[in-house]
């Protein structure tokens, strides 16, 4: 049931229960796995578009963290028979095993095509009394004036190497480089490229100030991805502002949307946001156009920008929207989409090189 | 600039049908809406091409060489479209070119490079390349002698495919699946060519077969616009194979690897417009192999073009005149660029249309060489839907998933119809899943991937409880959900009238029924093919029929 009251009627997927969330859409064809470990849907519940979810199963391979982060799930048809060679269970054991309520067998074009038109809203996935139910949504919090940040950073500081996960205090001997990053829901496949071009993470809570980030002497900062209103992350913001010139800073995702708050702009919800594995987006230097993996619900307002010393470097083709900022006189870039894919496109992994060859230039 | 000359695909051929003639119409229209005058030559007249609207000049002559001469003479076209016509339009292109007639008269030759094409086409040059950029080919060693032969014998992967050079249709080949086998066969099929000289290449059958369609304009922007997996694993060619689209059983990671190298692959050629890549896949690994490349508007293409509404052909022409993806506008929405990469909500089968019930006594077996002569494609929000439209859709004798023909067939007799494919092999398949052999056993036989298998055994299950609800006359599970189920799964009132055995039923249990089945067949909704799984508003109006609640159609209807 979404807040207007509309209601559609399917049959229980996962856990049982009841949850409430923020209701977006996501296009992408594949990685439901992916998505279902991606700390940027805390607080949402994700609808799949594409109707035959769960085809190739889950793997012990494809988590993008440690837990199941939306609020709950979408769906179709669920594939209770997976098939694939690395499939070990279906999408409703691993719902049902972590506690995920989920809902298939309804019309998720839609409610695809609500969202499309009303823009995201704050919706219940539930079993008992629409009228009751109701009365529960509309005594929730909303997404919008929730921190979800804090509830999905790192508790403790912890180091990626090239065999995963590692204590901090193991040695950084071998790496190229050593590299902050400050943890705002972070995904896996992030540290897994670092690794391949021979960086060494130490991964930091979000709320981490400025001195204790230098204090570990990175080579380069990394803002995270995450979920959420990037202007209620203050604290982040002001640690990033110090920040900015000490060492080359590279932002993802809610990074893009941090730097651009650090250097004084601002950023605003977009009706429906991004989210899919098909965004073309414009690069404005050499003019090519890339697809890349989406998932966010704000943006950079591109005026704001103006006297920040910022420009912006790549646009969303589909809506104009900015994908990508960079101040050159401290060292700063961003982008908008997920560079990491894990679900989506491999075509935009340059930037971890780029920006492992800025961290050389020091 | 000012006219192009666009070549038609001349007479329907085997795997090159009324496709190339959608395509070509689409490319006609596309260079007017440029501004540009299109003189087209083609020498079929039933087509839609050929009509006066399509183009402004049309000439229905002979494809070769001197009529096309003299239609160059005539009309003086700066350029010429070669890539929308099929193999008979970049065949005649390529003698035109190496003919010097396109230099005599000043003709530029559009899209992608002839050179290009010529890699992709020719087997040893399109070999080198992939070395080149490391995309894996299958293994192949030429053999000439007995003690070449003797040599590798431990080094080849086994099974492996003994192809002789120069014997009439394959004579003395065939597949070892040991170095004694390798050794005997091989040792004929040296004797039994012409030139002493054998082929070995590494078998793929039974790997997963999946295509690419893939495009790129001028400046290097490249996207993919669907990809597809092949019911029937590899042996069969993909014309001859029930393919279904989006990819089903790939992960994101396998999905955007294949993705991936068929893009460096794109970009290595230097095609200029579509290209479709065909891979054959591990089922038990990561592996995968580069089969194929189509490097121009393909038999593929128009059905990637229908199945998710890009209209491939169209964006090819533009790219051929230099414009680029991030400028040519996405029809479908109006609002977004064709830089992107469709998104579906549905699922699309396609099943090829055979001509054995013309020529029954032909061989009904298929293999490497394409023996359809037209092809259905159907669209539903599952699989299953899909499937049974498009059966229908095949305007044969069943209208499900029953076949007398295997149905009365012994188990042994069955077995090796599940293990041989041929154009009735669903059936087959089918039909050994309602004797209970189980997935698993019928994907021994077959190697059809396991989701189809399961998908197929839920049809049958449905099968068999209307079945069961018809011999109890109601008494069993509630017959108004199950009529409901069998619809939304894609059973026809027909089918469901007949597997409950109530076609010529008036007692009362048999009248209920049938006014149930009446009541939910007319509940159909339409839904758009928009490109996009609903994220933007759309204006082309190309809807599916399917059971669901909310009714795009309708609310287009109402808007008007």
């Amino acid at each position: 049931m979404l807040s207007d009251g509309a209601v559609y009627a399917g049959r229980p997927l996962g856990a049982a229960g009841e949850t409430t969330g923020e209701v977006v859409f996501n296009t992408g064809m594949t990685g439901y796995q992916e998505i279902l470990t991606d700390p940027s849907y805390a607080g949402q519940i994700v609808l799949l578009t594409y109707p035959l979810i769960g085809n190739y199963g889950i793997n012990d391979d494809d988590f993008e963290s440690d837990r199941l982060q939306p609020a709950g799930l979408i769906v179709r048809e669920a594939c209770d028979l997976p098939s694939n060679w690395r499939s070990t269970r279906t999408l409703h054991q691993l719902l049902a095993e972590r506690g995920m309520v989920g809902i298939q067998g309804l019309d998720t074009r839609a409610i695809t095509k609500r969202i499309r038109s009303g823009g995201v809203t704050m919706g219940i996935i539930t079993h008992g009394d629409p009228d009751e139910a109701l009365l529960r949504l509309r005594g929730t919090q909303v997404y919008g004036e929730s921190d979800f940040v804090y509830s999905v950073t790192t508790k403790a500081p912890y180091a990626w190497g090239y065999a995963g996960k590692e204590g901090i205090e193991e040695s950084s001997e071998g790496y190229r480089f050593r590299l902050a990053v400050l943890d705002c829901g972070l995904k896996h496949n992030i540290l897994r490229r670092f690794a391949a071009l021979n960086v060494r993470s130490i991964v930091l809570p979000a709320a981490t100030p400025a001195e204790e980030v230098l204090a570990w002497n990175p080579d380069g900062i990394l803002l995270s991805p995450g979920p959420g209103d990037p202007s209620r992350l203050e604290p982040v913001i002001e640690a990033v502002r110090h920040l900015l010139g000490q060492k080359p800073v590279f932002g993802i995702c809610l990074g893009n949307q941090l730097l651009c708050h650090a250097l004084g702009g601002r950023t605003f919800k977009l009706k429906f946001g991004h989210r899919g594995s098909n965004h073309p987006v414009k690069d404005l230097e050499d003019g090519t156009v890339t697809i890349t993996s989406q998932n966010h619900g704000y943006a950079v307002d591109p005026d704001s920008l103006a006297g920040t010393g910022a420009v912006i470097t790549q646009l969303n083709l589909n809506d104009g929207t900015v994908e990508g900022i960079r101040a050159a006189g401290v060292r700063a870039s961003s982008i908008q989409y997920h560079p990491e894919a894990a679900p989506g496109p491999w075509d935009s992994r340059k930037y971890f090189l780029q920006f492992v060859e800025q961290m050389a230039g020091g | 600039m000012e006219t192009i000359l666009v070549i038609g695909s001349g007479p329907i051929v085997i795997g090159q049908a009324a496709e190339f003639d959608y395509a070509g119409t689409q490319a006609c229209k596309a260079l007017r809406e440029e501004g540009y005058r299109v003189a087209l030559i083609n020498s079929n007249p039933a087509t839609i091409m050929t009509d006066r609207e399509t183009a402004d000049v049309v000439y229905i002559e002979p494809l070769n060489v001197d009529f096309c001469e003299r239609v160059i003479a005539r009309e003086r076209p700066d350029g010429l479209l070669p890539t929308l016509g099929g193999q008979t339009g970049l065949n005649l292109a390529t003698q035109l070119a190496n003919g010097g007639v396109l230099d005599k008269y000043g003709v530029r030759l559009l899209g992608t490079p002839l050179s290009a094409i010529q890699q992709a086409e020719d087997r040893e040059q399109f070999r080198r390349l992939m070395r080149e950029i490391k995309e894996p080919v299958p293994e192949s060693w030429i053999i000439e002698s007995p003690d070449q032969l003797e040599a590798i014998l431990d080094t080849v992967p086994y099974p492996c495919i003994i192809r002789p050079a120069y014997t009439l249709g394959g004579t003395g080949g065939g597949i070892a699946e040991d170095r004694e086998t390798l050794w005997e066969t091989g040792l004929k099929g040296l004797q039994l060519s012409m030139r002493s000289q054998i082929m070995i290449e590494r078998s793929l059958l039974g790997w997963k077969e999946v295509e690419y369609e893939v495009m790129r304009d001028s400046k290097g922007n490249c996207i993919t616009i669907c990809n597809m997996e092949n019911f029937d694993p590899m042996g069969v060619h993909t014309g001859d194979s029930i393919v279904v689209a989006p990819s089903q059983t790939l992960s994101d990671i396998e999905y955007h690897m294949l993705r991936t190298a068929s893009l460096k692959i794109i970009r290595a050629l230097g095609i200029e417009g579509g290209c479709n890549v065909q891979l054959a896949v591990n089922p038990n690994g990561f592996d995968y192999y580069v089969i194929e490349v189509n490097p121009r508007v393909s038999r593929s293409s128009a059905l990637a073009s229908k199945a998710t509404g890009y209209p491939i052909a169209r964006v090819s022409a533009k790219i051929a005149v230099g414009r680029t993806l991030d400028e040519i506008e996405n029809q479908v929405t109006g609002t977004t660029k064709a830089c992107f990469e469709p998104a579906l909500d549905y699922c699309v089968v396609k099943i090829p249309r055979w001509p054995f019930d013309k020529f029954p006594n032909a061989d009904r077996s298929l293999f490497t060489q394409m023996k359809a002569t037209g092809e259905v494609m159907a669209i539903d929000r599952s699989f299953e839907a899909a499937l049974m439209k498009a059966v229908r859709g095949l305007e044969i004798r069943q209208k499900d998933l029953k076949h007398p023909k295997y149905e009365s067939m012994d188990d042994d007799g069955l077995r090796r119809a599940i293990a041989k494919p041929t154009d009735e092999r669903l059936w087959a398949v089918a039909e050994g899943l309602r004797r209970g052999w189980g997935v698993e056993e019928v994907n021994r036989l077959s190697k059809v991937d396991k989701w189809f298998l399961q998908k197929i055994s839920h049809l049958v299950g449905i099968e068999r409880r209307l079945v069961e609800a018809g011999k109890l006359r109601g008494e069993g599970e509630d017959l108004s959900s199950l009529i409901a189920e069998a619809f939304l799964i894609g059973y026809p009132s027909a089918s469901i009238r007949r597997l409950l055995g109530v076609e010529s039923d008036d007692s009362p249990f048999g009248q209920v029924a049938k006014a149930e089945i009446e009541r939910q067949k007319i509940m159909p909704v339409f839904k758009m093919v928009d490109t996009c799984a609903g994220e933007f508003e759309s204006q082309t109006p190309y809807f599916y029929g399917t059971f669901e609640t909310e009714d795009d159609a309708l609310e287009l209807r109402k808007a008007t």
